[in-house]
């Protein structure tokens, strides 16, 4: 989902930058507000942060014979609520795009929208849609992160279509162009993050019941589910 | 590490497994990054497209990137072990507590 340096027109990129940035603003105030009304949920918020690191950064095979990367960025949204994924994932997108020449700086906004904004809100929405439906949490947890990743990746398809639509079959045909390019190769990596998500999930309902408990995370959650 | 995980964390590596194995009977699997064949596909829409920006500072060689990524995604390991190895001795020792306050009496 890295659009390289330099590889959206001008006018996109900047408009891409216009788009992201209230998402990031408000996603830094969202943490300063997190810091400072619950201190306690601090040290997850920062692990929830290297969850995306590693994920992103770890470049995986794929059934299509391609390489790609998991984003990590379903697990904050779940749990502190997607806007201060914008931070989070801002933050990693820099990261990627001064030292590893991975991304960039005209194409940060896009994304930044992509991973740290659609993902996270998509994860967000489809955790509490689940749990509303009562599905057990940790089928609603892989759905989010899973499903999270795709729409980042479908999202870059759709950046890329509309920024070099097709000659002949205009935005709508490069748009299966790319996200040809992107699916089949995410599909497996997608489930592989939903699991891994889960797996940190299972572990903090094991250790960090306390945090759990302050965020609200899970509001469907009985204290039966708790004890077990 | 309850088996309920080990058993997701097994599922996980598996499906890598499979995918280096099936990835690499595709015609011409080269296990390139598909956000490098997205940027050549832009290069077939538009030949004519130069990118405009270029990155101010690029790793001198595969090997340095293999550093820095290998560092990210140690920074990460590194931070997220710690939190949930301190959660966890925070939830034992509570858990032995009890048992602490009565030997002390």
């Amino acid at each position: 989902m890295h659009i390289a340096e330099g590889f959206l027109p001008p006018l996109h990129a900047a408009v891409w930058t216009a788009v992201a940035l209230p998402f990031v603003i408000a996603g830094a105030r969202r943490a300063n507000r997190l810091m400072q009304d619950q201190p306690q949920t601090k040290l997850l918020l920062a692990a929830s942060g290297a969850f995306a690191f590693v994920l992103s950064a770890l470049k995986l095979p794929s059934v299509t014979g391609s390489c790609s990367h998991a984003t990590g960025a379903g697990l904050g949204a779940i749990l502190f609520g997607p806007s201060v994924m914008a931070l989070l994932g801002t933050i990693v997108l820099l990261f990627q795009a001064l030292l590893l020449a991975h991304g960039g700086l005209t194409t940060l906004g896009a994304n930044v929208f992509s991973m740290a904004i659609v993902g996270p809100w998509v994860a967000y929405g489809l955790l509490r849609g689940t749990q509303r439906l009562h599905a057990p949490l940790a089928v609603s947890v892989f759905l989010a992160a899973m499903l999270g990743d795709m729409a980042t990746y479908a999202v870059t398809a759709g950046q890329l279509a509309l920024a070099f639509p097709d000659p002949a079959s205009g935005v709508a045909g490069s748009f299966i162009k790319f996200i040809g390019i992107f699916a089949p190769t995410q599909l497996p990596l997608a489930v592989i993050e939903g699991l891994l998500t889960v797996v940190i999930v299972n572990l903090l309902q094991q250790y960090s019941q306390n945090e759990l408990r302050e965020l609200q995370a899970f509001p469907q959650w009985s204290a039966v589910e708790i004890r077990s | 590490m309850n088996r309920h995980n080990l058993g997701l964390i097994a599922i996980a590596v598996v499906l890598v497994v499979i995918s280096l194995i099936m990835g690499g009977r595709q015609e011409g699997a080269e296990f390139a990054g598909a956000d490098g064949q997205a940027m050549a596909a832009v290069a077939t829409l538009q030949p004519d497209y130069q990118p405009w920006f270029s990155p101010i500072w690029q790793p001198p060689s595969g090997e340095v990137e293999g550093l820095l990524f290998a560092l990210q995604a140690a920074l990460g390991t590194g931070l997220l072990g710690y939190y949930l190895g301190l959660r966890r001795g925070q939830s034992q020792s509570r858990a032995r507590q009890p048992d602490r306050v009565d030997a002390g009496d």
